[in-house]
C-alpha cells in the first residue's frame, strides 16, 4: 500500500513538472528576426562543436580500446609532424573564421539603432524596473514602476506556487508588434541587466551610463525575463514582463495611461486627510521601502536600519524629508525625490512617522513636499 | 657536502627535517612548503565545497527553504573566492614547490625564505576573509567578481577586510611567482636547455609571468575600491564622475589571465601523465610550448568578452569576439596533441591516467561552450546565465581540479614513499566523474532555458534540472571525503613505493628515491 502511494505521488510529481514544461533543453527561437538569427548562430556553433567533438573523441576512444597494453599493443615512437600540426591549426582557424563572419553581420544588425518609432527608457532600481515612454508631445509622460507581484508567502512555501512564480509583475511593459522599439537603459543605484530571452535583448543598466538596445517583435504575446546582473539581496526577484500587442491596441493603451498620469498628477494638488495619507502611505511603503526596511519597519541589522523608533522617523519632518527625498550619500538609501510623486512622498512619510509604534502624530502634505523641494 | 656519495647521481643528506611544530613554521624546504600548500589548499577546497553544498541545497527546490537571499549571496561570493584563491591557485603553487626543483634538478627553490613567507601569510588572509561571515552586515555578498558599485557604495562594512585579504593573497601569489621564475631560469641542471624542460615547468614559467603581470592589477582595483569607500574618491562612482564600467575593465584585465593561471599548469600536468601511461613520447612538444605561450599572450587581449552586454561600441565588441575565438586554435592544438600521444600508444588506465583522460574530454567540452560564448550575438543570450556557470565549472572542476587530483595520485608515491590503493583511487575517480557530470551538465540546459546565475530561487520550469544538479553536487561533494581518506590511508598504511612506480614515466623526479629525500640534487644531475 505504502509503495503504491509512493508511486502515485511520484507520478503526480512527474506529471506536474511536465505540465510546467520543466525539461526545456535549448535556447528559445524567440519572436524577433534577431532572436531567430541568434538561435541560428547558436545552433551552428553547437553543431560545429559536436562534429569536432565526435571526430576528436572518436579517435581518442578508438585508441583507448585498441591501443591498450592489456591487448598487447606496443607503442609506436612518432612524436612530431609539421604537416599534421599545420593542418590542425589552419583547418580550425578556417572554421572559426566562417563562424566569425556570420556572427559579425548579426552583431552589426544588433548595433543598428536607427529609425525607431517608439522609445522606452528603462531604469533599474533595487529591485524593480521603471519604464518611461519618451514622447515630447505628451501632456503628461507615461512612466511607471514594475515590481514583482509574486506573494512572499509563495516564496516562503506557505502558499502553493503559481504557474508564473517569480516571473510576474504588477505592471508589465507594453510594446507594439511590428514596430522598431528602442530601449534606453540606465540605473539609479547598482548595475542591473534587462533580459527578455524571447527578444534576444540583454543589456546592462549601469548608473551614470545610458545604453541602447532595440527590438521588433513579430508576434503578440507575453514574454518573460529576469534581471541578469547580481544587484544585491533581491536580484532573483526583479522579473521583466513584456506585453506585446497590436500597434492599435498599443496606441489605445498609451492614451489611457496618459490620462491616468494626468489624474495622478492632480493628486498632488488636492487636499488630503490624515487617514487617506496613512492608507496610501502603507501601499507606497509596501512597494518602495519594505524590501529593505521590512514590512514591520524592523530593518535588517547591519544592512538596513529599522524605521520603527528610529531617530529620523520620529525626529523633525524636515530631516525625515531630507533623507527620503535626497537619499543618504555613501549608503544604499536611494534618493526618492524623483521616484515618488509629491502625494506619494507625503503619504509614505506620514505613514512612517505614525506606524509600528511611531507616534509623532503630525502629517506631511503634498504641499509640504513641494515646498521642501522648491526650498532647496 | 664532501661526504656526498654519487652512486644514484644525487646526494644523501646527513640531516633530516627539524622536529616538532617549528619544523613547519620555520621551514625553507621546498618539499615541506609544498606539502603545506597542498594541505592548505585541500582544507580550502572542503570549505569552499561546503559553501557550494549550501548553494545546491537551497536550489534543490523552488522557494526559499534553508537560507535567506542575503546569506545566499555571501555563499556564492565566498565559494568563488575561496575556490579560486584558496583551493586552485595554492594547489598549483604547492605542486610547483614540490616538483619544479626536482624536475629541473635544483636543490631547492631559488628564494627559500620568501617561499616560507608566501605560504604563511595565506592562512591569515583566509582566516580574515572567512571571519567576515560572522561580522555585522555579513561577509562579501557581491559575487567573486565584486562589481562596483555593489561592492563599494552598497557593500557591507566587512568589505574592507575583504580588500585587505585580497591584498595579502596577491602578495603571496606575486612572491610565489617570482620564486618560480627565478628557480626555473637560474637553477636548471647543466644541459637542461629551455626546450628540454618538462611541460609542467614550461607551463608554470608562463603562468608565473601571467601572475606577475596581473596580480598588481588586482591589487590596484581593490585599492581603488578602498579609496572610493573610505577616502572620498570616485573612481567607480558615477555621481562623482567615475564609471562602474572602468571597474569591469580593470577587473577583467586581471580576471581573464587569472583564468589561464588556473588552467596552464593543468596542461603541464596532463602533458606529463598521458605520455607516462600511453608509454609513448608526448606528441608535438614544441608546438605545446608555443601553444601555451600563444594562449598566455591572447589572454591579455580578450578581457572584454566578459563584458559583451555592458554596451561597448560595435568595433570593440567585434574585436573582442574575434580575439576570443582565436584562442580556440592553440587550445585545439593542445587537445589534438594529447589525443595523438594516446594514438598507437600502449595504454594502461591507473587512477592518474583516468583523471587525465577525463580532463581532456571534459575540459574540451568546457572549451566548446567557451567557443559558443565567444560568439558575441549569441552571448547576449548566454551571458550571466547558468550556461556560463556550466562553462566555467567544466573548465575549472573536471579541468583544473581533476588535473590536481591526477597530479596527487601520480606523484603521491614520490612524496610519501607509499602507494595508494588503486581500487579506492578508481572508485574515487568514477564517483567524481559521474557526480561532476550530473552536477554541471544540466546547468547548460538551465542557462539556455533562461535561468540567470546567482539567484537564490527560480521559476518553476527550472525545477527538474536544478534538483538533478543538486543530487550530482551532493554525490561529488561526498566523493571528495573519500579522496581525503585515500590520501591519509596511503600516508599511514600504504605499501612501500619504488623510486619509479610508473614504468612509462619520464623525468628527473623519478631518479630519486621514494619518498624523495629531504634534500635532493645538492649536486646537479647531468642531462644529455
Amino acid at each position: 500500500m505504502k509503495l503504491q502511494r509512493a508511486f502515485i505521488a511520484l507520478t503526480a510529481l512527474l506529471i506536474s513538472s511536465v505540465a510546467h514544461a520543466g525539461w526545456q533543453l535549448n535556447m528559445p527561437r524567440g519572436v524577433t528576426d534577431i532572436s531567430q538569427e541568434v538561435y541560428g548562430l547558436h545552433m551552428l556553433t553547437l553543431w560545429v562543436c559536436v562534429v569536432i567533438g565526435v571526430l576528436v573523441f572518436g579517435v581518442m576512444f578508438y585508441s583507448m580500446f585498441k591501443h591498450r597494453k592489456s591487448k598487447g599493443a606496443v607503442s609506436a615512437n612518432f612524436h612530431e609532424s609539421t604537416k599534421v600540426e599545420l593542418a590542425w591549426t589552419l583547418i580550425p582557424a578556417a572554421v572559426i573564421f566562417a563562424i566569425g563572419v556570420k556572427a559579425t553581420y548579426t552583431l552589426a544588425d544588433m548595433y543598428n539603432f536607427e529609425d525607431s518609432e517608439v522609445t522606452v527608457e528603462i531604469v533599474g532600481y533595487q529591485w524593480r524596473w521603471r519604464y518611461r515612454y519618451i514622447d515630447e508631445n505628451a501632456e503628461q509622460e507615461v512612466s511607471f514602476f514594475s515590481s514583482m507581484s509574486t506573494p512572499r508567502d509563495e516564496i516562503n512555501n506557505r502558499l502553493e506556487k503559481n504557474e508564473n512564480y517569480l516571473l510576474e509583475v504588477d505592471e508589465p511593459v507594453v510594446l507594439p508588434t511590428g514596430t522598431k522599439v528602442r530601449f534606453l537603459l540606465s540605473s539609479a543605484d547598482v548595475i542591473h541587466s534587462w533580459w527578455v530571452p524571447a527578444l534576444a535583448v540583454k543589456k546592462d543598466a549601469i548608473p551614470g551610463i545610458v545604453n541602447e538596445a532595440w527590438t521588433i517583435i513579430n508576434e503578440e504575446g507575453t514574454y518573460r525575463g529576469q534581471c541578469t546582473e547580481l544587484c544585491g539581496k533581491d536580484h532573483g526577484f526583479m522579473p521583466v514582463v513584456v506585453e506585446a500587442v497590436s500597434p492599435e491596441a498599443f496606441e489605445q493603451w498609451l492614451a489611457d495611461k496618459e490620462q491616468e498620469a494626468i489624474e495622478l498628477a492632480e493628486l498632488n494638488d488636492r487636499e488630503w486627510t490624515f487617514e487617506e495619507l496613512m492608507e496610501r502611505g502603507e501601499q507606497v511603503y509596501g512597494s518602495a521601502c519594505a524590501s529593505c526596511h521590512q514590512q514591520d519597519g524592523s530593518g535588517v541589522p547591519g544592512a538596513f536600519p529599522a524605521l520603527a523608533n528610529s531617530p529620523i522617523a520620529i525626529g523633525s519632518a524636515e530631516g525625515h524629508l531630507d533623507v527620503v527625498v535626497n537619499g543618504v550619500r555613501g549608503t544604499s538609501m536611494a534618493a526618492y525625490g524623483n521616484q515618488l510623486s509629491d502625494a506619494d512622498m507625503a503619504a509614505v512619510i506620514t505613514y512612517e512617522r505614525n506606524a509600528w509604534g511611531n507616534n509623532v502624530g503630525d502629517m506631511v502634505t503634498p504641499v509640504d513636499v513641494y515646498n521642501f523641494k522648491a526650498g532647496e | 657536502m664532501t661526504t656526498a656519495t654519487h652512486d644514484h647521481g644525487h646526494d644523501h643528506e646527513h640531516h633530516g627535517p627539524a622536529k616538532g611544530l617549528t619544523r613547519w613554521l620555520y621551514t625553507t624546504n621546498h618539499k615541506d612548503i609544498g606539502t603545506m600548500y597542498l594541505w592548505f589548499s585541500f582544507a580550502m577546497f572542503l570549505l569552499g565545497g561546503t559553501f557550494a553544498m549550501v548553494i545546491r541545497a537551497e536550489l534543490f527546490q523552488p522557494g526559499l527553504q534553508l537560507v535567506q537571499p542575503e546569506f545566499f549571496n555571501q555563499m556564492t561570493t565566498m565559494h568563488g573566492l575561496i575556490m579560486v584563491f584558496g583551493a586552485v591557485m595554492p594547489a598549483f603553487v604547492g605542486l610547483a614547490n614540490w616538483m619544479l626543483p626536482m624536475m629541473v634538478g635544483a636543490p631547492d627553490m631559488a628564494l627559500p625564505r620568501m617561499n616560507n613567507l608566501s605560504f604563511w601569510i595565506l592562512p591569515f588572509a583566509f582566516a580574515m576573509l572567512t571571519s567576515t561571515l560572522f561580522m555585522e552586515g555579513g561577509g562579501p555578498n557581491f559575487g567573486w567578481t565584486f562589481y562596483a558599485p555593489l561592492s563599494t557604495t552598497y557593500a557591507p562594512p566587512s568589505v574592507t577586510f575583504f580588500i585587505f585579504a585580497v591584498h595579502i593573497m596577491g602578495a603571496s601569489s606575486i612572491m610565489g611567482a617570482i620564486n618560480i621564475v627565478a628557480t626555473i631560469l637560474n637553477m636548471r641542471a647543466p644541459g637542461m636547455t629551455l626546450m628540454k624542460m618538462p611541460l609542467f615547468v614550461w607551463t608554470w614559467l608562463i603562468t608565473a609571468y601571467l601572475l606577475i603581470a596581473v596580480m598588481p592589477v588586482l591589487a590596484g582595483v581593490v585599492t581603488m575600491m578602498l579609496m572610493d569607500i573610505h577616502f572620498g574618491t570616485a573612481f567607480f562612482n558615477a555621481a562623482g564622475g567615475g564609471s562602474p564600467v572602468l571597474f569591469q575593465h580593470i577587473f577583467w584585465f586581471f580576471g581573464h589571465p587569472e583564468v589561464y593561471i588556473m588552467i596552464l599548469p593543468a596542461f603541464g600536468i596532463v602533458s606529463a601523465i598521458i605520455p607516462a601511461f600511453a608509454r609513448k613520447q608526448l606528441f608535438g612538444y614544441s608546438s605545446m610550448v608555443y601553444a601555451t605561450a600563444s594562449i598566455a599572450f591572447l589572454s591579455f587581449i580578450v578581457w572584454a568578452h566578459h563584458m559583451f552586454t555592458v554596451g561597448i561600441p560595435f568595433l570593440g565588441e567585434a574585436f573582442f569576439m574575434w580575439a576570443t575565438m582565436l584562442i580556440a586554435v592553440p587550445t585545439g592544438v593542445k587537445v589534438f596533441n594529447w589525443v595523438t600521444t594516446m594514438f598507437r600508444g600502449s595504454m594502461t588506465f591507473e587512477t592518474p591516467m583516468l583523471f587525465a583522460i577525463c580532463f581532456v574530454v571534459l575540459f574540451t567540452i568546457g572549451g566548446f561552450s567557451g567557443l559558443m560564448l565567444a560568439v558575441a550575438p549569441a552571448d547576449f543570450q548566454y551571458h550571466d546565465t547558468y550556461f556560463v556557470v556550466a562553462h566555467f565549472h567544466y573548465v575549472l572542476v573536471p579541468g583544473a581540479v581533476f588535473s590536481i587530483m591526477a597530479a596527487v595520485y601520480y606523484w603521491l608515491p614520490k612524496w610519501s614513499g607509499k602507494m595508494y590503493n588503486e581500487t579506492m583511487g578508481k572508485v574515487h575517480f568514477w564517483l567524481s566523474f559521474v557526480g561532476v557530470n550530473i552536477l554541471f551538465f544540466p546547468q547548460h540546459f538551465l542557462g539556455l532555458a533562461g535561468m540567470p546565475r546567482r539567484i537564490p530561487d527560480y521559476a518553476l520550469q527550472f525545477a527538474n534540472f536544478n534538483m538533478i544538479s543538486s543530487i550530482g553536487g551532493f554525490l561529488f561533494g561526498a566523493s571528495q571525503l573519500l579522496f581525503l581518506y585515500i590520501v591519509v590511508h596511503t600516508i599511514v598504511a600504504g605499501k612501500p613505493a619504488p623510486a619509479k612506480p610508473w614504468d612509462g614515466a619520464e623525468g628527473l623526479e623519478w631518479t630519486v628515491d621514494s619518498p624523495a629525500p629531504y634534500h635532493t640534487f645538492t649536486t646537479p644531475p647531468k642531462i644529455d
